[in-house]
């Protein structure tokens, strides 16, 4: 018999019952709320007279709608302050821990719940977000769900669930200067499609991966989803258990050593057999950029945007030439020759301290070309910010022209006032490109943090390998 | 949750792979803190000419003649065509909220995103799974014959169509029991709860660091 994989072992230690058809009850050991999915579901549970089931798994915070400007005369859009006070309300009522607009710990809940050791390892970790495969990065079984399931784990500390395949994504290689996590997982999807990883959860694997930060393995697993799996996520390792260590919300003391004894079993045994494995050569890799509307219609940044009529499948054929009309690009125009006129580094992909440290490297000295109208550092949490500026980055940004923000999920979806307009073109550090993500008739090329910094300065996207020192 | 036993009607096809959820309802309509009233901005940034914020009067917008749904013959459809990896995106439930409020009760596709799929179990709309080349035939039948109208038997678990037979399609038995009885499956989850509470004590013992803070 075969030996089990992480994603198996996570599994078999939150099973609480199973049927016969394999449809399972989930305990979920953490459960992260913001203000956008949540309203409902509170309301739910008070229309049906219920209680939460564990009050002390949840971690609530405000980040889709709150503005990254200066934010203490309150939310000038009505609809967005009702939406953040009634999650304030129901954390009231209910006694929830929550991180309010002016809490310096507020962020991206993506950035927080790790930031916190509100993550840890072994965990199963649910957020009415499709980005929640993030926290998989810990060695966690870690996804994204709907409202009425955000209820369910409210009033049960469940959820009812089949089990998906297994689908091992093993990276090989060190990583070339100017290239990271975020080229890495872009590849991965290029290759496997947005639809790829469906009906599977990833555990992505191999020395690339294992090289990588717990930042850089945030950023690709929570990119997990945008390949259509239901989780992403790597082993544990020492870097996770260093990341983790003295974190507030982690164990300390004689349970910290047990957790850590724990936690060393989390990967998956060495004859364990996935349902399907995928290689990625990472030696071999340029930085990426997308060229359409979805994140699979990706290129390198040496490469040219493709042209539809080399596809022979004919519904993939309209998708492209669609995408292509949308992001006003000709086929064989090369990647290094499109000018975007935004830039924003932000999101719950790369607006974490290593993100920003990497995009201020590259703009040392330099200024915001003046083709591009605004560029945007957003980031993840007031205590990302604060490291920042504890680091000087700060200055950095604001000197070259970047205007440097409060944290929030800002124009990643522009739900809050950052948005683009119609046929503005952003090279952006989050994680879809889909037509209107970013503002309605808006344009989304998506890149890593010093692709980014690098498109900004130059006023067109260049290799980072080569504009670094 | 309305229970879902037979639906008969039109089906509109919309033809596109992957359609995400920000397509289907753009996030200025998610700020709502309920769960109705999406219907008219559904497919939004589609749909019309011009650009919607919540609040207005969307019966006096300009609407988007290209866009397939603004056909009259497709006016009233139940049954929504999509192609692949249908519903992709963002977990948001309001994609849901947003088809079932505008009428439709079924999608058919040849594969759904994770979240959206389950998202629709949770609110009486049955998304069907079907080969490509299956769904292809509709499309073209749809397209090729105005007031082409399906009817979905959920518990015989097929589609009859006035052309091409009847076709099967599978789902778990779990899940149509529950959209055939209209079923809150909190309700059915907490008739387990002595189990949950017993998984919890064993849980707090083995991992008691995850009861220990917050």
């Amino acid at each position: 018999m075969s030996g089990k994989t992480l994603y198996d072992k996570l599994w078999n230690a939150h099973l609480v019952r199973e049927d016969g058809d394999g449809t399972a009850l989930i305990y979920i050991d953490r459960h992260l709320v913001h203000e956008v999915t949540s309203p409902q579901a509170f309301e739910g549970l008070r229309l049906a007279g219920r209680q939460p089931w564990r009050t002390r798994s949840i971690l609530a915070v405000p980040d889709h709608n709150v503005p990254t400007t200066d934010r203490t005369a309150g939310i000038a859009d009505p609809v967005s302050r009702l939406q953040v006070e009634t999650l304030d309300r129901n954390c009231a009522e209910y006694g929830i821990t929550e991180f309010a607009m002016l809490d310096p710990r507020q962020g991206i809940v993506h950035v927080i719940g790790p930031e916190q050791g509100a993550t840890l390892p072994g965990m199963t970790v649910v957020c009415g977000d499709s980005h929640t495969s993030t926290h998989g990065a810990f060695g966690a079984l870690a996804f994204g769900i709907g409202t009425s399931d955000v209820e369910h784990v409210l009033a049960t500390q469940c959820l009812i669930l089949k089990k998906t395949g297994s689908l091992q994504i093993r990276v090989e290689g060190a990583l070339a200067p100017g290239v990271s996590a975020k080229d890495v997982v872009l590849a991965i999807i290029g290759r496997i499609g947005t639809a790829g990883g469906t009906g599977y959860s990833i555990e992505f694997t191999g020395s690339t991966l294992q090289s990588l930060s717990m930042e850089g393995r945030m950023t690709v697993c929570n990119m997990a989803i945008e390949a259509g799996a239901r989780a992403g996520m790597v082993a544990v390792d020492d870097t996770t258990i260093e990341y983790l260590a003295g974190r507030p919300y982690a164990p300390s003391g004689a349970l910290w050593e047990r957790a850590v004894t724990a936690w060393s079993g989390l990967h998956s045994d060495a004859d364990a057999a996935f349902d399907r494995t995928v290689t990625l050569d990472a030696a071999q890799l340029a930085p990426q950029v997308t060229w359409g509307t979805s994140p699979e219609m990706v290129a390198d940044i040496n490469g040219v945007v493709p042209d539809p009529d080399d596809e022979a499948d004919s519904v993939r054929r309209d998708g492209m030439r669609r995408a292509l009309a949308y992001m006003d690009l000709q086929p064989g125009t090369p990647i290094s020759s499109i000018r975007p006129d935004h830039v924003f580094i932000g999101s719950c992909t790369n607006a974490r301290i290593e993100d920003l440290r990497a995009a201020a490297s590259a703009i040392r000295g330099r200024r915001v070309h003046a083709g591009i109208k605004q560029a945007l550092v957003v980031p993840g949490s007031g205590l990302v910010k604060q490291q920042a500026e504890a680091e000087g980055l700060h200055t950095l940004f604001t000197a070259a022209g970047f205007e440097w923000r409060e944290p929030g999920c800002s124009m990643c979806l522009a739900m809050n006032a950052d948005r683009l307009q119609p046929g503005d073109r952003c090279a952006s550090t989050s994680n879809r490109n889909f037509e209107g993500r970013q503002g309605q008739g808006g344009r989304t090329h998506l890149v890593s943090p010093v692709m980014a910094a690098v498109a900004a300065v130059k006023g067109h996207f260049a290799n980072a390998a080569e504009e670094l020192d | 949750m309305e229970k879902f036993d037979t639906v008969t009607g039109l089906a509109a096809p919309l033809d596109r792979p992957n359609v995400d959820t920000d397509a289907i309802i753009p996030k200025q309509f998610l700020k709502s803190i309920k769960r109705s009233g999406f219907g008219p901005n559904l497919f939004d940034e589609w749909r019309y000419l011009d650009h919607g914020e919540p609040g207005m009067d969307n019966s006096t917008r300009p609407l988007n003649p290209d866009f397939v749904l603004n056909q009259p013959r497709y006016r009233g459809a139940v049954i929504l065509l999509g192609r692949e990896n249908f519903g992709c995106g963002s977990s948001r439930e309001h994609a849901v909220w947003a088809l079932l409020d505008q009428g439709f009760r079924v999608v058919i596709a040849p594969s759904f995103a994770d979240i959206f799929f389950n998202n629709c179990f949770k609110n009486g709309v049955l998304p069907v799974v079907l080969p490509a080349d299956t769904v292809e035939a509709l499309f073209t039948a749809t397209v090729a014959t105005p007031g082409y109208a399906l009817t979905v038997d959920l518990q015989a678990q097929q589609i009859v169509t006035p052309d091409q037979g009847a076709i099967d399609f599978d789902i778990e038995p779990f899940r149509k029991d529950c959209l055939l009885r209209g079923l809150d499956d909190i309700g059915l989850t907490l008739q387990q709860a002595d189990a949950i509470r017993a998984f919890e004590d064993r849980h707090r013992e083995a991992a008691p660091w995850l009861f220990d803070k917050q």
